[in-house]
């Protein structure tokens, strides 16, 4: 495979500064030399390359956007950079960094005591720790407000009782962030693998994130120090920043994984020949699919990178991420159909990458605000009614 | 030591490549470093993990050229010393080695490195004329280096799987060949950190000076195909076949 060079039809590269440049470089070639070499057999066994967190920390990718206690104080548009490299690898790569730094992460940085953030921020920038985010349960998804997870105050601690579902990393994690209901209201605590009545195991039979770990895990009587909350955690509305963040690292991420499917399927145009010994590229059907997906993903990306700016002058809020999570990935998921399309019978097979996003993407369009829940906060910020509540 | 790196930018290997007036058409190329350059500078950095001292990167051309130099320092060069010129492609290997030589003299250099010819005009000459200019012993298409008691022991590659092993005095000039060493990553760390190194710029003033040395006109390699039968019983026509492929083809 020649290494990947990019999907740029609108010279929106133009607008990248040179250290933009170059850390997507470091990203890219990343992906191409250690990433995608992995990615068909770990999808095909369901494995996580866990082989690959050393050399990620050490590039920096955990936390990247963070400052301080290791972390590479990267932009936001930067921070975009890497997440779309690494989904063009695979989205279950890009989600376990979106998972680590973005919602374990940036919640100790903001929330935490400095004990937290001395204790933990080092080791998870460093690979030597792994951390999940544990707000959605097996009854509340969409409607995180419902849970049912308590944390009951118990002379000097709290005594946490429920279950959280979905999460990813579950298994793997040394540190939950964990989300549940004091008397006072949500409140966010740092719950330690090991915490006798805290065990956690990994949901099976997925078709999607298969290289990703995702659990379920269980509170029974667990108990917990007072020191374990995390002090600036309080309200949904906490719960709800890290979520932002990690929704603006998905409106980049799948980017790439569209990118991989459209330059798949163009090369494929281009060498498959069908109908008088001519490349399917010459036909006009073909031609339509390929020009819908590069205007796309064109727009994609430049909505991308108009939210990195805005990010990284404080002017993004989260209707902003909601609609950038929105657009992009069901733009992806329709570029990995219809590129799994031009492909014909073979893109149904694992010697080509596209229906592994596809799959993938079907998650993506799920997690992390759905696809629905994304248009009626945009329908809330134009109306001023929230048809959710 | 003192490690001088000479890196150059080149039109990335993927550009759509035009013939445009004795070059190429500049607004269809990306760039990147040259390959076997990065391989001097993979060198250059472990030689000075191992041994201590400093790397500087050397790289002539326009203000395109300070991305790939930016490159290196992000990869963990100390500084960089930028030859300030719109079009060095127009300089003989001679003259460039001359401005490349004025740069460094003051640097004191114990090693040279350059990769061992560039990607685009492919001279392979401005690293060993250098090496003349600054009156230092050297060794070309190297594969590896050791400093060992403050001298030099490299294995060179020759033709047709034969390596040679030389030993020299420091200092010393090395044309690298690819492959010698697994290329790093920039990390986000160094991408950050070398926004504060030093790139001390010199404008290069002085125009073609070298007046035998013209580039008349670059051209694409013609294809051409040409479909040869072999008559006979398939025993003899596949003897024929073998004939060419070792002695027309050289492919066996």
């Amino acid at each position: 495979m020649p290494p990947f060079r990019g999907v740029d039809f609108l010279s929106v590269d133009s607008q990248f500064s040179e250290d933009e440049l170059l850390v997507r470089q470091t990203a890219r070639q990343f992906v191409d030399e250690r990433v995608i070499p992995l990615m068909r057999d770990s999808f095909r066994e369901g494995r996580f390359p866990s082989e690959l967190i050393g050399e990620m920390a050490r590039l920096g990718f955990l936390g990247a956007n963070l400052e301080g206690y290791g972390c590479a104080g990267m932009s936001s548009v930067e921070y975009g950079l890497i997440m779309q490299e690494l989904e063009r690898g695979d989205s279950g790569i890009r989600s376990f960094v979106s998972v680590q730094g973005a919602l374990v992460m940036y919640p100790i940085l903001t929330f935490g005591s400095e004990e937290q953030k001395q204790r933990w921020l080092p080791s998870l920038q460093s690979g030597k720790a792994v951390g999940c985010f544990g707000l959605t349960e097996p009854g509340f998804g969409s409607n995180p407000a419902g849970m049912r997870t308590t944390a009951k105050p118990d002379g000097g601690g709290w005594i946490l009782n429920g279950e959280k579902s979905w999460i990813t990393n579950g298994t793997m994690a040394d540190v939950a962030v964990v989300w549940a209901r004091t008397p006072e209201g949500i409140q966010g605590f740092l719950v330690e693998k090991g915490t006798p009545g805290y065990t956690s195991s990994d949901i099976h039979g997925k078709w999607s994130m298969r290289a990703s770990v995702t659990s379920s895990l269980a509170f029974a009587d667990c108990r917990i120090p007072e020191a374990s909350a995390l002090p600036g955690a309080k309200g949904l509305r906490a719960a709800l920043m890290c979520l932002t963040q990690a929704r603006y690292g998905i409106g980049w991420g799948v980017l790439g994984a569209a990118m991989d499917c459209f330059e798949t399927a163009r090369q494929y145009s281009l060498v498959r020949k069908q109908f008088d010994d001519r490349p399917i590229a010459s036909h006009q059907l073909v031609q339509e699919k390929l020009a819908w997906m590069i205007t796309e993903i064109s727009k994609g990306q430049l909505l991308a990178l108009h939210v990195g700016r805005l990010k990284d002058r404080g002017r993004a809020d989260h209707a902003h991420v909601s609609m950038l999570k929105r657009n992009n990935v069901a733009m992806a998921l329709e570029c990995a159909r219809l590129s799994r399309d031009l492909l014909g019978a073979n893109g149904i097979t694992d010697e080509y990458p596209v229906m592994r996003h596809l799959c993938n993407l079907e998650t993506v369009k799920t997690y992390e605000g759905t696809d629905h829940i994304h248009a009626l906060v945009i329908g809330e910020r134009v109306t001023g009614v929230a048809a959710y509540r | 030591m003192t490690i001088i790196v000479c890196i150059k930018q080149v039109p990335a290997r993927e550009s759509h490549l035009r013939p445009a007036g004795g070059w190429v058409e500049e607004a269809d190329l990306s760039y990147e470093i040259n390959e076997p350059d990065a391989f001097a500078l993979e060198e250059g950095l472990r030689l000075k993990e191992q041994h201590g001292g400093e790397t500087v990167v050397l790289s002539a051309g326009p203000a395109r050229v300070v991305q790939t130099i930016r490159e290196a320092l992000a990869k963990g060069a100390d500084r960089a010393i930028h030859l300030e010129h719109e079009n060095p492609r127009a300089f003989s290997p001679l003259e460039t080695a001359r401005f490349m030589a004025d740069a460094i003299a003051g640097e004191k250099p114990d090693l040279v490195l350059t990769g061992l010819q560039s990607d685009d005009l492919g001279y392979g000459h401005t690293g060993v004329i250098l090496a003349e200019l600054l009156g230092l012993p050297h060794a070309t298409i190297v594969m590896q280096v050791e400093v060992r008691d403050g001298a030099l022991r490299v294995k060179r590659e020759l033709e047709g799987g034969w390596f040679q092993h030389v030993e020299m005095p420091l200092p010393a000039l090395l044309t690298i060949q690819s492959g010698i060493g697994a290329l790093r990553y920039a990390t986000l760390m160094g991408i950050k950190k070398a926004r504060t190194k030093e790139i001390r710029r010199v404008p290069l003033e002085a125009g073609p000076g070298d007046a035998g040395f013209q580039v008349e006109r670059v051209s694409l390699p013609a294809r051409s195909k040409a479909t040869r039968l072999f008559d006979g019983s398939p025993q003899e026509a596949a003897a024929q076949l073998v004939e060419k492929l070792k002695f027309e083809a050289r492919v066996l």
